[in-house]
């Protein structure tokens, strides 16, 4: 019965991805509670009457046993209330919503960047398997991959900001236009067309090209790399042979036929490789001033704003499970052997 | 986007020699005429509440958004002149002050302000409660007696009362401080949330009568305020003044010379100094009521030694320091009073002199040296400094260990006393000396629960004679025996305290250098974007 084995599996999935949740959980809130950080000072600063601190302390609940801490914070979290942010003075909810646009502007431009180099890159690679091509593509997958990405983006600052004038410098648009266009979105190229304010899309859209090309450069890596070793294995099938004997040009097997086969697993990996794309913005983020989650969390963290660093983990964190179950999923959907 | 935002658009574009239309030209040259662009690390900022600001990048904000009823003049912090207050007169028994609220003068929302908002803001800082309200509870009020004690008897006259006779120019100069900012009654009364003094509102949005209005604030990210042209004073320059958040001050720097920013507040010296020969660039400098100090915890029966604590004192070098890591960012000071403040002594009676350090050691029975934990903030120049003192403190036979932290942990332990020695800096709260010396001098309980936690019970140093004279010269009306008095107090905490203060902080600022008019004050509260314009 193919029905209730699906239903069975399904439920599995959907328990391993609570249980997984709820790990995520007590990880961020024990991590809350190890640091040697008293959060009481954290929100009412250092030089408060004892009283003050007392009445902080409580209504903050820390004056409670740990597990009814853990189980208040489970609690919040369901109802969607991470607590307020001691820097924002806001709900973090609330922050992590207005900055979380930004993050995946970046990342879906870093995503683009890639796929559309990645995938003819890692063809290309397969293709001129162990001629010089090949070689090239590995060398500059292998340096995309081991250059810490804070040196890289401050080096293109320089070259291609401080020196060439070709790009413009950190934010996501030049300070003149910060505020101008209202958020609806959230994502500030799609908000200026909204608003017709085309001088305001432009510009963002040139902000966005550093610092996406850079953090894109991370996936070129890891889709090329995927990307030639599926195709190496569908270049090895006889369908592909068949193919060329029939008189098929060489373009026409390579791109439509094999590449058609990989199409399924390749999901699978541009799915994985956007969600490190938006855990791998945090640097690329405080390198260009980039006002998203990765920043976000790292000014928390740097001023041990507990509340504001948890939350943001977590929506990493979900981020994250929720990718690779979606890959997971259509996987199992695009794939008839995978069922 | 609505029309205001457009017009501001139009102008600055149009003012930076652009039409609207695609852009052609993706990066910009300058930034536009009327509007001041800055890059500043700002992530200290918490709230925008006069009431509850007491952060220095927030005390800043503060300043030129909202009137307080008394100012110090910055060149020459002496002078106390009126803002909101015309004049004013102290009653014969020094208890009460009763100031003429200056006529004419108009909120940002058109309401014109009176004596009754002055009091409000003064009660209401009062009875929040939140980190500055010592700074007005320190003479006496407190959230049931203040609407008694701080009133209006008429819309033009305000009455100030105090519980004992101060110092004049104490009362005043805690008048001057950022958490005396005026803020409209009636739109913030109109805001209240149970019972919050409209506390919610404040916090992200601005109800004042000072040059600049809040446009925007955007935590660690944006702040923009927008000119109060209708500023009874006479309306700024520029339309616009711009901060970002920039971090890194490598960031700040190319920014600036760029032209993409106009003013940079957090360079180094690594970053400071190339720029000196650039002519389109000036450098600025204002020193500020900030101290480095490092602390001796007196619950070690080792540092409570005074030859050893006195040895401390010779196992620094400070000039060296000063040539190097501060490199213009401070200056050798060594006593608790910073200079521009009343008594400020100037004397730095200790130099690096590793021999005399031993000696001392010896003298309290550690021929072979002592070894000594040292706190420290993970940030510079902070860590700098600390290496530096663990490499000169080592040839006087002092073998100190670092413990580098993120800064609010370091407070965190600081405040429990669990540290040896701990690194830090302190900020003086107003212009007036008891800020200090109420720190520094004063322990009025050094038992673990104590209500009073002043810098001197953080070290555990029990100086009930001090306490005494602290006190004492905060009474002392007559202005020269007060400044002696605090002389003397420093010279006593110079000579035996387990605090061994090395630098006054100097702020840095690097203008385009067609910027003018921006006033780099003694403190944070005390910068002013008000008369700047651009070239």
């Amino acid at each position: 019965m193919p029905g209730r084995r699906h239903a069975i599996r399904g439920a599995g999935l959907l328990v391993s991805v609570a249980l997984t949740v709820l790990g995520l959980l007590l990880v961020t809130f024990l991590i809350g509670r190890v640091v040697p950080i008293d959060p009481v000072i954290a929100v009412v600063g250092d030089r408060v009457s004892a009283d003050t601190y007392a009445r902080v302390r409580q209504e903050l609940g820390l004056d409670l046993p740990l597990w009814q801490q853990f189980l208040r914070y489970v609690g919040d979290v369901i109802q969607g209330d991470f607590g307020t942010s001691v820097l924002t003075s806001r709900p973090v909810l609330e922050d992590i919503l207005r900055v979380f646009p930004a993050t995946l502007e970046l990342a879906t431009a870093a995503l683009v960047v890639g796929v559309l180099l990645g995938i003819p890159a890692g063809v290309m690679a397969a293709v001129h398997r162990g001629r010089w091509p090949d070689h090239l593509i590995r060398v500059i997958g292998l340096i995309g991959h081991s250059i810490p990405i804070f040196w890289l983006g401050l080096m293109a600052l320089l070259v291609f900001y401080a020196r060439l004038d070709l790009a413009p410098g950190p934010g996501r648009v030049d300070v003149f236009y910060e505020g101008l266009v209202d958020p609806v979105t959230g994502v500030i190229t799609v908000d200026a067309l909204l608003a017709g304010e085309t001088d305001v899309f432009w510009n963002a859209l040139h902000h966005l090209v550093l610092p996406a090309g850079i953090l894109g450069l991370y996936s070129v890596a890891y889709i090329a790399r995927m990307t030639r070793s599926f195709m190496l294995d569908q270049l090895r099938q006889e369908y592909i042979t068949t193919a060329r004997v029939k008189g098929m040009s060489e373009a026409r097997v390579i791109w439509r036929h094999a590449l058609g086969n990989i199409a399924v697993p390749l999901t699978t990996v541009v799915a994985l490789s956007y969600a490190s794309l938006l855990e791998g913005s945090v640097l690329t983020e405080t390198v260009f001033a980039w006002p998203g989650l990765g920043l976000y969390i790292t000014n928390s963290l740097l001023s041990a704003d507990m509340n504001a660093v948890l939350g943001g983990t977590l929506v990493v964190g979900a981020v994250f499970i929720g990718l690779n179950l979606l890959s997971d999923l259509l996987y199992r959907l695009l794939d008839p052997r995978a069922r | 986007m609505n029309t205001l935002a457009r017009r501001l658009a139009g102008a600055a574009l149009l003012s930076a020699g652009l039409s609207f239309g695609p852009a052609a030209t993706p990066v910009l040259a300058d930034t536009p005429k009327d509007t001041l662009v800055m890059a500043w690390q700002f992530d200290d900022i918490v709230t925008l509440d006069p009431g509850e600001i007491f952060e220095l990048s927030g005390a800043e904000y503060g300043a030129q958004v909202y009137d307080r009823l008394i100012r110090f003049d910055v060149n020459d912090v002496s002078k106390i002149y009126g803002q909101v207050a015309e004049s004013w007169t102290v009653s014969d028994d020094g208890k009460t002050f009763t100031f003429t609220i200056r006529d004419g003068i108009k909120f940002h929302s058109g309401n014109p302000l009176t004596a009754e908002d002055v009091a409000y803001s003064l009660q209401r800082a009062v009875k929040m409660n939140k980190g500055p309200a010592f700074i007005l509870t320190q003479f006496g009020l407190t959230p049931e007696n203040v609407d008694q004690k701080v009133r209006a008897t008429n819309p033009r006259t305000l009455v100030f009362e105090t519980d004992k006779t101060y110092a004049p120019t104490f009362v005043l100069y805690c008048l001057t401080a950022d958490v005396s900012g005026v803020v409209d009654s009636k739109l913030v009364k109109s805001k209240e949330v149970n019972g919050d003094f409209g506390a919610a509102f404040l916090k992200a949005n601005s109800a004042g009568s000072g040059p600049f209005v809040l446009r925007q604030w955007k935590a660690s990210e944006l702040l923009s305020l927008e000119a109060n042209a209708n500023y009874w004073g006479g309306a700024p320059a520029v339309k616009r003044v711009l901060i970002r958040h920039i971090a890194e001050p490598a960031t700040q720097r190319l920014l600036l010379e760029k032209g993409d920013v106009d003013v940079a507040r957090n360079l180094k010296p690594e970053q400071f100094e190339p720029l000196r020969g650039n002519d389109k660039i000036r450098i600025v400098q204002a020193p500020k009521g900030t101290l480095y100090y490092f602390g001796l915890n007196q619950k070690n029966e080792v540092l409570a030694k005074p030859d050893v604590r006195k040895a401390f004192k010779y196992a620094v070098d400070y000039d060296g320091m000063a040539k190097t890591i501060m490199n213009g960012l401070g200056t050798v000071h060594q006593a608790f009073l910073p200079k521009g403040f009343l008594g400020a002594l100037e004397e730095n009676p200790y130099t690096y002199d590793p021999a005399k350090a031993k000696e001392l050691l010896k003298q309290a029975g550690y021929p072979d040296g002592i070894t000594v934990t040292m706190d420290v903030r993970n940030t510079s120049p902070s860590m700098d400094m600390a290496q530096a003192i663990q490499g000169s403190a080592a040839a006087a036979g002092i073998t100190v260990k670092l413990l580098p932290a993120d800064g609010k942990q370091v407070v965190t332990k600081y405040r429990a006393r669990n540290h040896e020695a701990l690194l830090y800096q302190w900020g003086a709260d107003y212009q007036d000396p008891n800020t200090n010396a109420d720190t520094f001098a004063a322990n009025p309980d050094n038992a673990d629960d104590a209500k009073a936690k002043p810098l001197s019970w953080r070290n555990a140093w029990d100086i009930p004679e001090l306490t005494k004279k602290t006190a004492a010269a905060v009474e002392e009306r007559d202005t020269a025996k007060r400044a002696a008095m605090y002389q003397e107090l420093q010279r006593e905490v110079l000579e035996t305290s387990p605090f061994v203060i090395m630098f006054q902080q100097t702020e840095v600022i690097a203008e385009r250098s067609n910027v003018e008019g921006l006033v780099w004050g003694p403190s944070f509260d005390s910068n002013y974007y008000w008369k700047v314009s651009k070239k």
